[in-house]
């Protein structure tokens, strides 16, 4: 398995582009064929990840250095490279992609958005898959940016075409936009308006960093440089803001949310898995990655800022939860809470608080695609999300309500299920946060976030009461309903079974993150560390 | 699976004056397997219940029975030499100093538990499999209370806080299962809804509680908890009280503490032997049993946090007593006994008194259950929950009637019934440690209890039937778990006579003095007979103007309820109000400040991004209309050409105009982009 070591990575994100290339000769009516292909080339990626769990090495990870690490000299001119690698945090939010896209092609067999069109669907689909893959992945400014990039346009279209057709008001306008059209632009634009400073950013760093040798948009080397304390002051301050804004509406943190819960009503089933499971990790992964180790003192900046907004997106998701009618706008809105918690744990700047984000990462997209899935697969059959049409599902759909009984469980984090550990983390590292950071400010956040979780588990409960309890309602007297299917079964069932697994044995995680990131918070914060590294650095 | 003998090596090298204890060898060592076995027993009910003759009830009956087995020889090894052991394995490690880990600890306490859960709860199953029969979703009840029965056991196996946590909350969740058991109806939704959202209330104290603690030691374990608390350790000593009370607010909601009691009384929405088991016996006294977990926290370190802590208990064991002598329905009556009683405990371990606390704990348990089997036996027969329309059944249901009667004067602390030796060390407690007044409120609360408990013998046994049709005894199997329930109401309180230690065994005291750190509580030398005449003469009042009242069948009900206590009377039935208050606030908050956040997100944030979106349309249309088609015409015709067979191919996929404000914007990023790069 020599070959692994170097082609490794390279597989795992660019199968699925294969597969997307194969894709586009296959005739569109060929529609097993076409799924089939698309199912190859995602499990092959997945079984690709699996091998990459079975020969990563465990052993006492050092931060900045990465295994079946490859550099290829890509774009001589500004220096740019095609440098991949993974680490024990990058490891399981790689997994997780690979993993889930696989869920959402099985998912897909049968269940088919109007238009339909699976040729197309497919093809964004691995395009998508691609796109996430290499994100969590590259070492290399230019290579993330692109990757980051890339996840866009297919996001785009999936809402944009396959999305909701209803007509919704939009306020400050007189006409009437569908939702799709409205949704798919606002994310698109926000987004794109977040890179666009995240983009400039990068380019900062890459001519700061001529100071000390070969200007470079290498990641390892610039995290080794901003350990040493290369980027300080105004520019470090300017250039945190900038990558800021572009992880932060990824995340998404309030105020730069909005775009979330309208993609997410409006998109397609499997565009909101995706979107909920693995999209919104890229931005919070970007601060794990790229803000915090690079900038590390600016970082501590800003951490009590980022903390508070953290807290009020957790307060915030929460409430605007309880007001929601339609059934996937709550689940949005719950992600702007749980994500809340997962920024909190960053904010903290701690080995705890960071290895709380991952597996509130890795849980949140477990958990939230598997409710998304739920409510696709419920409109599927009801045609409507409106929860006051709905009640009594469990007695309609046994098994259905049953997941989702289950998984809104798992969603308020109840212990013993995988979203415990990211909450109740988040909150232990808030109570004692980085040395130095305003004890008042995480402190009065641990007590906010806790409450948060009493709002969670309220707006959780009053949804299960409204669409699964109850006698439904008279208009569903004499129909039918289809319960769970063997696609949705086979989509569902790893994702229940790894809820529980890491609700039980949260160690499944740690076992990649805890070494790495403990040297991570060294590598930014130990003042000999930096001291050590910061003699080394050439020039500045 | 790595096994640690922790306990036993921190009391040899703590000195702490450590018991003698054995480590119980085989039987220790695979206690977990009591931690487990439900929810095997939950996993096949789920898969294969439908198909069983008892629809999943023989693996749940099953499942307790092997666990009886355990729990019973450990607490036998226990009575004659003490064990003293714990097995954990890690399952999370955090850098090097945050580690989580489960198993289960096996000491006085743990053991104590073990057998409670599993002889009652063994108990109520199998009245269950009666009790149930022709119900709707058979195998989803014991599904969901075989889950409550392993979370139970989670929960007191607990080696640590962590642990304690996840078995707590699955308790819990158990709990708005089985309260809403029957969902169709949506006030049943409601009251689990209720008791959830209550505890969830309450658990924030206890999460906040926990890493407090725990952060403090560098561990969330009890043993470690209980050392560093015996060695005041100033890390722990810095937090104490704060992490104290916060724990304690987390006991208040599990353990039905005024103002958290609130949820229990609507939970009797759930099938009687849930109310027996879970509502009553068991999971209500985890509080409690949290407090006497981390009770040399509160004995060394919180003191300060007694005196709340023991009104908190005195004012729940005393005024949500009294409500218990207004209800009309039975499982209320017996629900606002068991707040009352859990007040009882509260107050007691808050004193410091934490054999006495634990001593009542276990006593009631066996004549709570029995309770309210004897009220779902009766339930049963009439069909109605309100003693208005029974009366005169103890012709009709002897045996019920006379365990019931039993278990009536266990719990009005009648001497030599179980009750009355564990109140009695409660009132001992409560005067020794100087807490006079509470003493003589928990003698009053005597009298309440003894006075409503003789009015639900009476209401229902006697008189003459109110109700329609003509009841039978319960079957054989619901009866024979009440008589199984009513002999160890009768003698379990012998166990710890004060003085008394019974040849090779010892007494209660001991068995549950079995800890890292010994409990260092007060215990009565012998029998204070002037105190004991006290509380009996309370009881005894209270028993005989109870049935003074309400013995004879001549008035109505409600003639009799205004002759009760004509002044507090409208406030009792109206619950003091408390329940209208909290969700009057609640209600009246939370929907208005959703609504108005709902809005701010829709017309504030979104208002400002549709601005900026317009604003930057508007100006898109003046470049292009003003500037592009007059000045730089010539430049872009190039460029428009090749948008604009992207533009067609995008077109083939969909109709709209999303493209054309999309390229639109990524041409405007681009361009700002470049103007960046530049200014850099």
């Amino acid at each position: 398995m020599e070959w692994f070591e170097t082609w490794g990575l390279t597989i795992i994100v660019f199968l699925p582009l294969v597969g997307a290339l194969i894709l586009g000769v296959i005739p569109k009516d060929n529609e097993d064929a076409l799924k089939t292909t698309g199912l190859v080339a995602t499990l092959l990626a997945f079984l690709a990840s699996l091998v990459l769990i079975a020969q990563f090495d465990y052993s006492g990870g050092v931060y900045n250095t990465y295994q079946f690490e490859v550099e290829e000299s890509w774009i001589g001119a500004i220096n740019a490279n095609y440098h991949v690698g993974v680490d024990g945090i990058s490891l399981p939010l790689l997994v997780l992609s690979t993993f889930v896209v696989v869920l959402a092609v099985i998912y897909s067999w049968n269940h088919w958005d109007e238009p339909k069109n699976p040729k197309a669907f497919l093809i964004l689909m691995l395009i998508l898959a691609t796109g996430m893959n290499g994100t969590f992945v590259a070492l290399d400014l230019v290579l993330f940016f692109i990757f980051f990039e890339v996840v866009l346009l297919p996001m785009y279209f999936m809402i944009g075409i396959w999305g909701d057709k209803s007509p919704r008001k939009v306020p400050g306008f007189s006409k009437l936009f569908e939702t799709r059209l409205y949704a798919a632009i606002k994310f698109f634009l926000f987004t794109l308006f977040g890179s666009a400073f995240m983009l400039l950013g990068f380019l900062a760093l890459y001519f700061e960093s001529g100071n000390f040798g070969e200007r470079t948009f290498d990641i390892v080397e610039l995290t080794r440089l901003g350990s040493g304390g290369a980027f300080t002051g105004t520019f470090a301050f300017l250039v945190f803001g900038a990558m800021f804004l572009g992880f932060a509406v990824k995340v998404p943190m309030w105020p730069f949310h909005t775009w979330l819960p309208d993609a997410h009503t409006a998109a397609p089933t499997v565009g909101s898995v995706l979107l909920a499971a693995i999209l919104l990790k890229l931005g919070s992964y970007g601060f794990i990655r790229i803000s915090l180790p690079i900038l590390p003192q600016e970082a501590v900046n800003w951490a009590p800022a980022i903390a508070i907004l953290a807290v009020i997106g957790i307060i915030y998701g929460s409430l605007a939860c309880l007001a929601q009618t339609d059934m996937k706008r709550l689940i949005a809105f719950s992600s702007v809470g749980h994500m809340g918690f997962v920024m909190l744990g960053i904010a903290t700047m701690t080995d705890v608080g960071i290895n709380a984000a991952i597996i509130g990462m890795v849980a949140h997209g477990l958990i939230t695609g598997l409710l998304f899935f739920l409510a696709g697969s419920m409109s599927h059959r009801y045609h409507t999300r409106e929860m006051s049409r709905l009640g009594g599902n469990i007695k309609l759909m046994p098994v259905m309500g049953g997941i989702l009984a289950f998984t809104a469980m798992a969603s308020l984090g109840l212990p013993g299920l995988a979203g415990f550990w990211g909450e109740f983390m988040a909150l232990v590292s808030a109570y004692n946060p980085l040395e130095g950071l305003s004890l008042g400010v995480f402190r009065t956040s641990m007590v906010l976030g806790a409450v948060g979780t009493v709002l969670t588990a309220g707006y959780m409960l009053w949804m299960l009461q409204r669409v699964n309890l109850g006698e439904p309602p008279n208009e569903w007297e004499g129909h039918t309903f289809h319960d769970v299917d063997r696609y949705e079964a086979a989509a569902w069932v790893p994702l229940i079974v790894l809820i529980v697994a890491i609700g039980f044995f949260p160690k499944v995680i740690f076992t990649s993150t805890t070494d790495t990131v403990t040297s991570l918070v060294d590598m930014a914060f130990d003042p000999e560390v930096t001291a050590a590294l910061g003699s080394l650095m050439k020039g500045g | 699976m790595v096994g640690m003998r922790a306990l036993v090596i921190a009391a040899e090298e703590g000195g702490h004056g450590a018991v003698e204890a054995g480590t119980g060898g085989f039987w220790a060592d695979t206690a977990g397997i009591m931690l487990v076995l439900p929810f095997v027993a939950f996993l096949l009910i789920l898969a294969f219940g439908k198909r069983l003759k008892y629809k999943g009830g023989e693996l749940a009956v099953g499942a307790l029975a092997i666990n009886l087995l355990w729990a019973t020889v450990l607490f036998v090894l226990n009575m004659t030499g003490g064990v003293l052991d714990q097995t954990t394995f890690e399952i999370a490690r955090i850098g090097s100093d945050l580690v989580f880990e489960l198993g289960w600890v096996v000491d006085g306490l743990s053991i104590m538990m073990y057998f409670l859960v599993n002889f009652v709860g063994l108990l109520v199953f199998i009245y269950a499999l009666g009790y149930m029969e022709g119900d709707v979703r058979v195998d989803w009840f014991f599904a969901a209370f075989s889950l409550f029965a392993g979370a139970m056991l989670v929960l007191v196996g607990a080696p640590n806080l962590i642990q304690m946590i996840i078995g707590w909350e699955g308790v819990g969740l158990a709990s708005y299962f089985l309260i809403g058991f029957y969902w169709e109806d949506l006030d049943n939704v409601r009251a689990g809804n209720k008791a959830f959202m209550t505890n969830k209330v309450a658990d924030v104290g206890l999460i906040l509680g926990t890493i407090l603690v725990g952060v403090a030691i560098g561990s969330f374990d009890f043993s470690e908890l209980s050392i560093a608390a015996a060695e005041h350790a100033e890390a722990l000593g810095a937090v104490a009280v704060a992490g104290g009370l916060l724990l304690f607010f987390g006991a208040m909601g599990k353990s039905a503490q005024f103002p958290l009691h609130i949820w229990l009384p609507d939970a009797m929405a759930g099938p009687t032997p849930v109310s027996a088991l879970m509502h009553a016996a068991t999971m209500v006294t985890a509080g409690i049993y949290l407090m006497a977990r981390v009770f040399p926290l509160f004995q060394n370190l919180a003191q300060d946090t007694r005196g709340l802590m023991v009104v908190i208990g005195a004012i729940t064991l005393f005024a949500i007593g009294l409500l218990a002598l207004v209800a009309d329905d039975i499982k209320k009556v017996l629900a606002y006994s068991t707040v009352s009683q859990l007040g009882y405990m509260m107050t007691a371990v808050a004193a410091g008194g934490y054999t006495a606390g634990l001593f009542h704990l276990f006593t009631h348990a066996f004549f709570k259950a029995l309770l309210f089997l004897g009220a779902g036996a009766v339930i049963h027969a009439v069909h109605s929950n309100n003693m208005s329309d029974m009366g005169g059944l103890r012709k009709e249901m002897p045996t019920t009637y006379w365990t019931f009667v039993v278990g009536s004067l266990a719990l009005a602390g009648i001497i030599p019934l179980a009750g009355f030796w564990s109140k009695d060390e409660i009132l001992a407690t409560l005067g020794h440690e100087g807490y006079t007044a509470v003493m003589w409120i928990a003698i009053a609360g005597a009298f309440v209890t003894a006075f409503y408990m003789a009015r639900a013998v009476a209401l229902t046994f006697h008189g003459t039937y109110k109700g329609e049709g003509h009841p039978h005894e319960a079957p054989r199997v619901m009866t024979a778990p009440l008589v199984g329930l009513a002999i160890p109401s009768i003698f379990v309180g012998i166990l710890n006579i004060p003085g008394v230690d019974w040849p090779g065994i010892g007494n209660f005291t001991e068995w549950l003095g079995v800890r890292v750190v010994p409990m260092g509580d007060y215990h009565p030398e012998g029998i204070d007979w002037s105190l004991a005449a006290i509380g009996l003469v309370a009881a005894g009042a209270g028993l005989a103007l109870g049935w003074l009242i309400f013995s004879r069948d001549r008035a109505t009900q409600k003639a009799r309820d205004r002759f009760e206590v004509p002044a507090l009377y409208p406030l009792l039935r109206q619950k003091y109000f408390i329940d209208h208050a909290a969700l009057g606030v609640v209600g009246a908050t939370t929907g208005p400040i959703a609504r108005f956040i709902d809005w701010t997100n829709t017309y504030i944030i979104d208002g400002i991004i549709n601005l900026v979106g317009g604003v930057v349309k508007a100006l898109g249309e003046f470049v292009y209309g003003t500037i592009d088609q007059r000045a730089v015409d010539g430049v872009f015709n190039g460029l428009s050409a090749v948008t604009d067979g992207a533009g067609s191919a995008v077109r083939r996929l969909q109709t709209g105009r999303v493209q054309q404000y999309a390229a639109g914007f990524v041409a405007g990023a681009l361009i700002l982009v470049v103007v960046f790069v530049l200014i850099v």
